[in-house]
């Protein structure tokens, strides 16, 4: 069985079988979509997917709030882009602020993910989860050569952990087992596979999440973890997402295959076992929603 | 099933008498067993034996053919239930739905639109496979034209889908003469339909409330000589169909239950924007062997043409390209240099954006083994070293006298070591290929 993790109100996780398969076993808790968000305005969104946050998107807190109050949002990844040394190079000053404010401002749950600078996170990550302490939120992201720092800090502050693995069982599985190690409960740790696009190596993502939830279905209780997919992120990076008609005539209209791509980049991995998906265009959220609806009434 | 040498030996004559070619019977039941060998060689096996062995060394799923000639569509004959066990053989044959009551141009266009519906993704061209003719028309005439069109111009295989008998009859000729899948929708098991059928044993849809139907008519058709068969259930909601399709995959794999070891066909029709497209997608990952698409627009087959070319990919090759240094258009001693990876989907995605460019230029596929970018440069494959070496090796300083190179913004921080290692000057590009164009422009004009 698959462990059941707690981000704030709501429960992942818990699946005694392999995806949507109601029939032999138990699924307690549909998979969830995290909307998400970044600590400043995004640099490589297409026209198609800015278009639904308008002028909130120079704002975060008008973003995060849009997709709460505009989009029915119930869960968000908030990614802490700015404290990149290759972006804006924000302190941790400025993060604490602003997931302060947010916190204010809207009640649902929170995902937040570092920037991938190594040193910059391991300084900011702490700072937020002490401000956060006892939410319960799911912070991101621990990696085979640096998760001392922030298991420290989730352990402290009641939080849980985004184990993240370059699209590999092997390490999947040491990393957790260091997680463990370093006293983090197994029900506390959601795996990050690495996920890639839709036509981008999706494959190779998919087949490592087979793999993982059958071994996990069998008893390894070191796979055993819930899945949480970027499936947002890589699927807008797609050329098939973003070019303009006018410059792809062949491909059709953008605005459908942009979230088209996005959609089906999302329930590939739905059917390889996501728990957890990040995703951003409102109406692709939505779609898949409604799909999740379908499968789990 | 699945007999054993020793199990085949058991039903052999045990004469040893060498007629098959092998010293003796265990020899020849050791060949069948690893299918090295047709049963006919030996001349002794009783029919009821020949027929079971026959069975036996079938594979669990079979394999069916829509079409005729170089132009054949195959289905079937999966043999895993996760892509990693082995990897998915025969993709998942995609079809368009198209109603004979069209009026004539309104048909034609349709026609052509769908059957020229073709992208190119990593050097292959993905495109649907079958036309799905449905007779609304109730009208043969109308109808055997309509497959006649289709036959001539265009170069997809047809599906026919009726469910009028008389209409079923008197175009069996042409439906033949195209091994165009049938599939009828009234009761198929009428003997008036069967006696139709039994004449040359059609690839045909065989569909069923319940699964254990199945059980009861495949058994009697097969006996009737009936066996190209394409399974369909008729549950009426995504959940219930993904979990029917699990289960008669599972039952033709796992329990090697010969009534289920068809290939399975579902029907998806798009109403609102995304449900069917989001259902055909689930379908292509998990178990459809046959999809029939109604009301689909170009973006929706263009994403589901994609995600079967991944899901049917082989998990155990990454695709690769030659390592070379390839010539793209007519190229000169001061075309730009491109560094890339040999594995296919980078290489043909670098290749699509220069070719958008019309700048003529070169591009450097190095040795990765098959590897991405980022993948090869955490693997150490795409070092340094391994560009330089490729360089050399395609002898890129006597093709273009410039000296320069440009290599992909994801390795930005290899600059300064390859250009002492490879003594050129190393222009860093954008991270993603689609920057390719605006760069060679600012480069080259
Ligand atoms: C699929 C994949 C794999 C597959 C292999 C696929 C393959 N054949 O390469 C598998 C599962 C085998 C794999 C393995 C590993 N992977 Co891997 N993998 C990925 C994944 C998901 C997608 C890669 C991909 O196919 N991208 C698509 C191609 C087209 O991208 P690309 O080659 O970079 O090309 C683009 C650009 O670079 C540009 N471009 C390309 N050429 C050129 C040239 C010029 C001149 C220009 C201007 C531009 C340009 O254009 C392309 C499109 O824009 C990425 C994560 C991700 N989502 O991106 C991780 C990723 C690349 N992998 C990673 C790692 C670490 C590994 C492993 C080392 C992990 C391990 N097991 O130890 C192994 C190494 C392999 C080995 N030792 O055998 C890391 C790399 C981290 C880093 N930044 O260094 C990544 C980023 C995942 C992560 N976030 O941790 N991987
Ligand atoms: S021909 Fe038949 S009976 Fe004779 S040796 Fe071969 S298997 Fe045995």
């Amino acid at each position: 069985m698959i462990f059941e993790t707690i981000i704030g109100s709501i429960k992942v996780g818990g699946e005694s079988v392999l995806p949507f398969l109601i029939q032999e076993g138990k699924v307690p808790n549909k998979p969830v979509i995290a909307f998400e968000v970044w600590d400043m305005p995004p640099y490589d969104f297409p026209q198609s997917l800015s278009e639904p946050f308008g002028n909130a998107l120079n704002n975060p807190l008008d973003w995060a709030l849009k997709c709460v109050n505009d989009y029915g949002a119930k869960l968000l990844c908030i990614k802490l882009q700015s404290i990149n040394p290759d972006t804006l190079d924000k302190n941790s000053k400025e993060a604490v602020k602003f997931i302060n404010n947010l916190i204010k401002a809207v009640d649902v749950p929170l995902i937040i993910q570092g920037s991938g600078n190594k040193e910059k996170d391991n300084l900011v990550l702490p700072e937020i989860a002490s401000i956060a302490k006892g939410k319960k939120y799911l912070i991101g992201s621990a990696t085979q050569d640096n998760y001392k720092i922030l298991a420290k800090t989730c352990i402290d502050n009641n939080h849980s952990i985004i184990a993240e693995s370059p699209i590999d069982i092997n390490i999947a599985k040491q990393l957790n087992i260091l997680l463990s190690d370093a006293g983090v409960e197994p029900s506390r740790i959601v795996i990050n596979p690495t996920v890639g696009s839709l036509g981008y190596g999706l494959e190779y993502a998919y087949s490592i999440m087979e793999r993982a939830r059958l071994a996990a279905l069998a008893g390894d209780t070191m796979l055993a973890q819930s899945f949480i997919c970027f499936a947002g992120q890589e699927a807008w990076r797609a050329k098939e997402a973003k070019a303009k008609m006018s410059e792809m005539p062949a491909w059709g209209d953008e605005k459908k295959r942009g979230l088209l791509w996005e959609i089906i980049t999302a329930i590939s991995f739905l059917q390889s076992g996501a728990d957890i998906l990040v995703m951003r265009h409102p109406k692709a959220i939505k779609a898949v929603e409604n799909y999740l609806n379908d499968l789990l009434p | 099933m699945g007999l054993s040498g020793l199990d085949i030996y058991k039903l052999l004559p045990k004469t040893n008498c060498r007629e098959c070619g092998y010293s003796n019977c265990l020899a020849f039941a050791l060949a069948i067993a690893k299918k090295a060998v047709s049963i006919d060689k030996c001349p002794h096996i009783s029919k009821d034996v020949k027929q079971k062995l026959l069975e036996a060394v079938l594979p669990a799923m079979k394999l069916i053919e829509i079409g005729i000639n170089d132009r054949k569509s195959l289905t079937g004959q999966e043999t895993v239930l996760f892509r990693h066990e082995e990897k998915f053989h025969n993709p998942c044959l995609l079809g368009y739905i198209l109603d004979d009551n069209l009026n004539e141009e309104e048909f034609d266009k349709r026609l052509l639109d769908i059957s020229n519906i073709k992208f190119e993704r990593v050097g292959e061209i993905i495109k649907l496979d079958l036309i799905a003719l449905r007779n609304k028309s109730n009208n043969s005439e109308k109808f055997k034209n309509c497959i006649k069109k289709i036959a001539l111009l265009s170069n997809l295989n047809i599906v026919i889908i009726t469910d009028n008998l008389q209409i079923l009859k008197e175009s069996i000729d042409i439906i033949k003469s195209n091994n165009a899948l049938i599939y009828f929708t009234k009761d198929l098991t009428d003997t008036n339909v069967l006696d139709l059928l039994k004449k040359y044993n059609p690839p045909i849809v065989i569909s069923a409330d319940r699964l254990e139907e199945f059980d009861n008519i495949i058994p009697k058709l097969i006996d009737i000589g009936l066996n190209n068969l394409v399974l369909e259930t008729k549950s009426k909601n995504v959940q219930n169909k993904l979990w029917d399709l699990t289960q008669i995959r599972r039952l033709a794999l796992k329990k090697k239950n010969r009534a289920f070891g068809f290939p399975q066909l579902v029907t998806v029709k798009k109403d609102d924007d995304f449900s069917g497209v989001m259902q055909a997608a689930t379908f292509i990952t998990k178990y459809a062997n046959v999809i029939l698409l109604e009301n689909f627009g170009l973006e929706d087959i263009f994403a589901l043409l994609t995600l079967r070319q991944n899901i049917y990919s082989d998990p155990q090759k990454p695709l690769q390209v030659e390592p070379k240094a390839y010539a793209i258009g007519q190229v000169t001693d001061n075309s730009p240099v491109l560094v890339t990876t040999n594995f296919s989907l980078t290489y043909y995605t670098v290749l699509s954006e220069v070719e958008a460019s019309k700048i003529p230029s070169y591009i450097a596929a190095i040795n990765t083994e098959g590897m991405s970018v980022l993948t090869a440069w955490a693997a150490e494959k795409f070092t340094p070293e391994s560009i330089t070496k490729g360089i050399n090796d395609y002898a890129i300083k006597d093709k273009v006298k410039h000296n320069k190179i440009i290599i992909p913004g994801y390795v930005a921080n290899m600059n300064k070591h390859l250009e002492d290692l490879s003594k050129t000057k190393v222009i860093v590009g954008p991270k993603e290929a689609s920057g390719i164009p605006s760069l060679l422009k600012s480069l080259y004009k």
